[in-house]
């Protein structure tokens, strides 16, 4: 398959910037408030319509999403994205206000009931939030959840353990919550080395924020010894949902000793990931954690016996008993949520199973297609290819030019040029044959050669490290004698 | 079959045909997709989740029904979320496939498109604010907010750990800040207000060598524009406290330039544009001066050069984030709220710098003229403020708030109740030909 990505130019540059096109700067005083309130002039870029929509097709076809093609990012679960939910989620009557009282949004609270409901079916939680508006976010909320019920019970805990092999955010989430990192070295076999936790957590120990399967693909096998030790020691256990899309409909966080959890909606539930967001991030807890949860939560309300509406049931907010207050400004990213809740109610208990069978059964096959080693096994839905003598990143870009987004490289850290692969279930075994040549492609690629790459996406190589060095962030600060007007 | 789709005995999105699903069982070297799952079996789930499967149109039929339980109600409701108007050209250009169902730009170079776009947001936000240095999105305006207050804590020349906030500030805000501030230790505080604006002679009192950043809003939570917001960069410059400045961009388009009124941080929704009401659905606006540009939280995007020697844009200054720096990176932030940034920008490219100047001063004129015809009523004054509005403002009802916001929302018209005897209403979110249904309605139950 021959691939060349479009590319639009003109002079020096790609499709022009807007206010490299045409820009007006209007004055801004004689307008309804004195003038000492007001700016003096604003200038921005003055189009008209037909040219925007030419503008932004030119820059939607300069870029890459899931139906352009796979996308195998390691730990991001970059599945298909079914049209319906966009439509659904679209429906005149989901768009309304987020202060309007509980009895005119009964459609809406309901609706959140129900994927609550959902999530703690899949998760084996007791109760679960929505109002985290990424799963980043979502650790968050987490962990202050854990830290509000160590301090309800009198323990002063300092602490979050955290493997070697974890995501970034569950290091800066511990850091932002105040809490100092104990970091967890792997084990030969790349999982949590029991032994090395008992050593790593004692009466200071807050939470262990674990990632089931890990990002190397592999199952925690020990899960419940290291439950015990995290729970002896007074700690509480924390998923991190990044991985959950391995293992819908069979095995649950809850029932692994999990108290806290956070589901990623843009990854496991193909809400679209939107060059970078929005996401949603709910957070499910066990009974024990229900009342810290993020106030307002939604509940079933049923009218009390004897009282006016007997019998009657709506849905309300409540704020629950010891709550840590609010993660979002309101309840979160609600149309993300009804994607969700679309996604799943299609899937079922047969599609959530479907799914991680496919998932695993997608990686499993790829491992064994692609020429590079791939370190411990076996896995579960993504896993770590070792690139060797080759640099990672030239791997990636030599894999740009045949069509396909390439892995997530150089990470996890533990794996030397790590290309971490994770194909997804909606790849089917012909996107998974190209996938395998186009590493095999790269793989024979001579010495030197990949330095060139990519040749056939929009850009050529990027400068990432003049990017840095001398950062031009906007329109205004670039260099002028480039206006093309 | 009289329903759409294909059964759903399994994922309606999984393309493996039985066959391809045993030649790569075959290739594998198991009999059954069962034995790759290594999970043991005392956690491995074999019961019944309990979830039906449905087809699309089911589905669709289900959330339909679901959404109609929600009342039909002609929103005055304002207080930090918006309905303005969004063009087709938005919804239409960005729900483009390669655009919504894209990831984090990590290859640049096959993601030209959305990283073009991401520039011009951030362009759009330093032309706006007079500052150097914008972010392409934070979750809403609480989460900025709280950012902005966790980079305080980290640029203040001396320590600190008391922030202090207007106390016309909306619950949301003021509790995801304290959220954020836990983790440093720091404290948040209230200063008064005066008629609606900042009482800077209180603030002055309350400024101390223990502040280490102020906030202030314009337009306020009560709709209010802030004259004084001049001062209170003054007095955070004298304290060595950074000013942060709530807004939006829509604001921002008339309103005294943030860099003007000596701001360091502006904070905000952005949402005001490209999203229309989604029950809270925000896009944290983050702009600063470039001295805090290492200290930024969230995602930049950079103009470079390719080996072609065209320019050509990347996420930069990525040493900053969680997924380098982990621990001592300035923020947890990963996914953030790019598709929501894109449509701001192309609303704001929709409306060109005349639109959007006509739409912030639809939100200086409207609310004027309604709270205008509300003062009219009998029982009712408006606004309670004398100053200047922008999209709402308070009014003053002699009967009870509540009583007077559950009659109209009986006759189908929504709007807050902020206090005993206050309603807020919000004048920019419907088109003005429901105004004056409402005042008939309002003057009927006021």
């Amino acid at each position: 398959m021959d691939y060349d990505q479009a590319r639009w130019t003109e002079g020096a540059r790609y499709e022009p910037l807007l206010a490299e096109k045409s820009t007006c700067e209007v004055d801004v005083a004689d307008g309804p408030l004195p003038d000492d309130l007001t700016r003096d002039s604003l200038e921005l870029p003055d189009l008209s319509e037909p040219e925007l929509a030419r503008h932004y097709t030119r820059l939607a076809q300069m870029n890459y999403g899931v139906e352009s093609g796979p996308i195998p990012l390691g730990s991001c679960t970059m599945k298909y994205n079914p049209s319906f939910t966009e439509d659904v989620a679209a429906h005149p009557k989901a768009a309304v206000h987020p202060d309007r009282p509980d009895q005119s949004v009964q459609g809406t609270l309901e609706l959140c009931h129900r994927l609550q409901d959902y999530l703690a079916r899949i998760g084996g939680m007791d109760a679960v939030t929505l109002q985290p508006p990424a799963g980043a976010a979502g650790e968050f909320t987490g962990i202050q959840i854990a830290k509000a019920y160590h301090e309800h019970n009198g323990a002063d805990r300092s602490s979050v353990v955290i493997p070697d092999s974890a995501h970034g955010t569950n290091f800066a989430t511990a850091a932002m919550a105040g809490y100092h990192v104990v970091e967890l070295p792997s084990d030969d076999d790349g999982r949590v080395d029991v032994d090395a936790l008992e050593a790593a957590v004692d009466e200071d120990t807050a939470a262990l924020m674990l990632t089931n399967p890990n990002t190397l693909g592999l199952f925690e096998r020990d899960i419940e010894a290291i439950a015990d030790v995290v729970h002896d020691a007074g700690g509480l256990l924390y998923y991190d949902g990044a991985n959950l899309n391995a293992l819908l409909g069979r095995a649950r966080p809850g029932d692994m000793g999990f108290d806290v959890m956070h589901y990623n909606v843009h990854k496991t539930f193909a809400t679209p990931h939107g060059g970078g967001g929005p996401g949603a991030g709910p957070v499910g807890v066990t009974e024990e954690l229900a009342s810290f949860l993020p106030r307002p939560h939604v509940r079933r309300e049923t009218g009390a016996e004897g009282e006016a509406g007997a019998g009657t049931t709506g849905f309300e907010y409540y704020d629950p008993a010891h709550s840590i207050g609010k993660v979002h400004g309101f309840y979160g990213n609600w149309p993300v949520l009804v994607k969700a809740f679309a996604y799943i109610a299609r899937l079922g208990d047969s599609g959530l199973r479907d799914t991680s069978a496919k998932a695993v059964l997608n990686a499993n096959y790829l491992a064994e297609q692609i020429p590079y080693d791939v370190p411990f096994g076996p896995f579960h839905h993504e896993f770590v290819a070792s690139a060797g003598d080759q640099d990672a990143a030239d791997v990636a870009k030599g894999m740009l030019d045949h069509g396909v987004h390439p892995p997530t490289t150089k990470w996890p850290e533990i794996v030397d040029e790590a290309l971490m692969t994770e194909p997804t279930e909606s790849e089917s075994k012909r996107s998974l044959d190209h996938l395998a040549a186009a590493f095999d492609a790269v793989a024979g690629e001579a010495d030197g050669t990949l330095a060139d790459a990519p040749t056939r996406s929009t850009a050529r190589r990027i400068d990432q490290v003049g990017a840095a060095r001398d950062p031009q962030l906007c329109w205004q600060r670039l260099d002028r004698s480039d206006f093309g007007n | 079959m009289s329903d759409s789709g294909p059964p759903t005995t399994g994922s309606p999105y999984v393309p493996h045909s039985p066959a391809e699903t045993q030649a790569m069982l075959d290739a594998v070297g198991v009999d059954d997709v069962e034995a790759l799952f290594d999970v043991p079996d005392s956690v491995a789930f074999d019961g019944d989740l309990g979830i039906d499967a449905r087809s699309e149109q089911a589905v669709r039929t289900e959330i339909a029904a679901l959404l109609g339980h929600n009342a039909d109600l002609t929103e005055f409701l304002g207080r930090g979320h918006y309905g303005h108007y969004v063009p087709s050209l938005v919804e239409d250009l960005s729900r483009r496939s390669e655009f919504l169902t894209s990831y984090t730009q990590y290859q640049p170079e096959v993601d030209q498109g959305f990283l073009q776009a991401l520039f011009e947001y951030q362009s759009l936000l330093v032309e706006l604010t007079g500052l150097d240095v914008a972010n392409c999105s934070m979750y809403d305006d609480a989460t900025a907010l709280g950012e902005a207050a966790t980079l305080s804590q980290r640029v203040r020349s001396v320590s600190g750990d008391r922030i202090l906030v207007p106390e016309h500030l909306r619950d949301g805000k003021r509790a995801v800040l304290e959220n954020y501030v836990d983790g440093p230790g720091c404290s948040v505080a209230s200063y008064p207000m005066d008629d609606g604006c900042v009482d800077v002679e209180a603030l002055a009192a309350a400024m101390a060598e223990d502040v280490a950043m102020v906030y202030a809003e314009t337009p306020t939570a009560r709709g209010v524009v802030e004259e004084r917001a001049g001062a209170v960069g003054d007095l955070a410059d004298e304290h060595d406290a950074l000013f942060c400045l709530g807004t939006d961009p829509v604001a921002m388009a008339l309103l005294e330039r943030p860099a003007d009124v000596g701001a360091d941080v502006v904070v905000g929704d952005a949402a005001t544009l490209g999203t229309g009401t989604a029950y809270g659905f925000g896009l944290g606006l983050f702009a600063t001066r470039e001295e805090y540009l290492r200290q930024v939280p969230g995602r930049l995007v950079g103009a470079s050069e390719d080996a072609a020697g065209q320019r050509a844009y990347t996420l930069t200054l990525q040493t900053r984030e969680q997924h380098i720096r982990k621990e001592r990176a300035t923020s947890n932030i990963c996914t953030n709220q790019a598709w929501v940034a894109l449509r701001a920008a192309m609303h704001a490219a929709w409306l060109g710098p005349d639109g959007l100047v006509d739409l912030a001063e639809d939100c200086v004129t409207r609310p004027r003229d309604l709270a205008a015809r509300l003062d009219e009523v009998v029982g009712l004054q408006a606004p309670v403020h004398d100053r200047h509005h922008f999209r709402e403002f308070v009014a003053h009802v002699d009967q009870p708030a509540r009583v007077v916001v559950e009659d109209l929302a009986r006759e189908g018209y929504g709007v807050h109740a902020v206090g005993d005897h206050r309603i807020q209403v919000c004048a920019t979110a419907q088109p003005p030909q429901r105004e004056a249904g409402f005042v008939e309605t309002i003057a009927e139950v006021a």
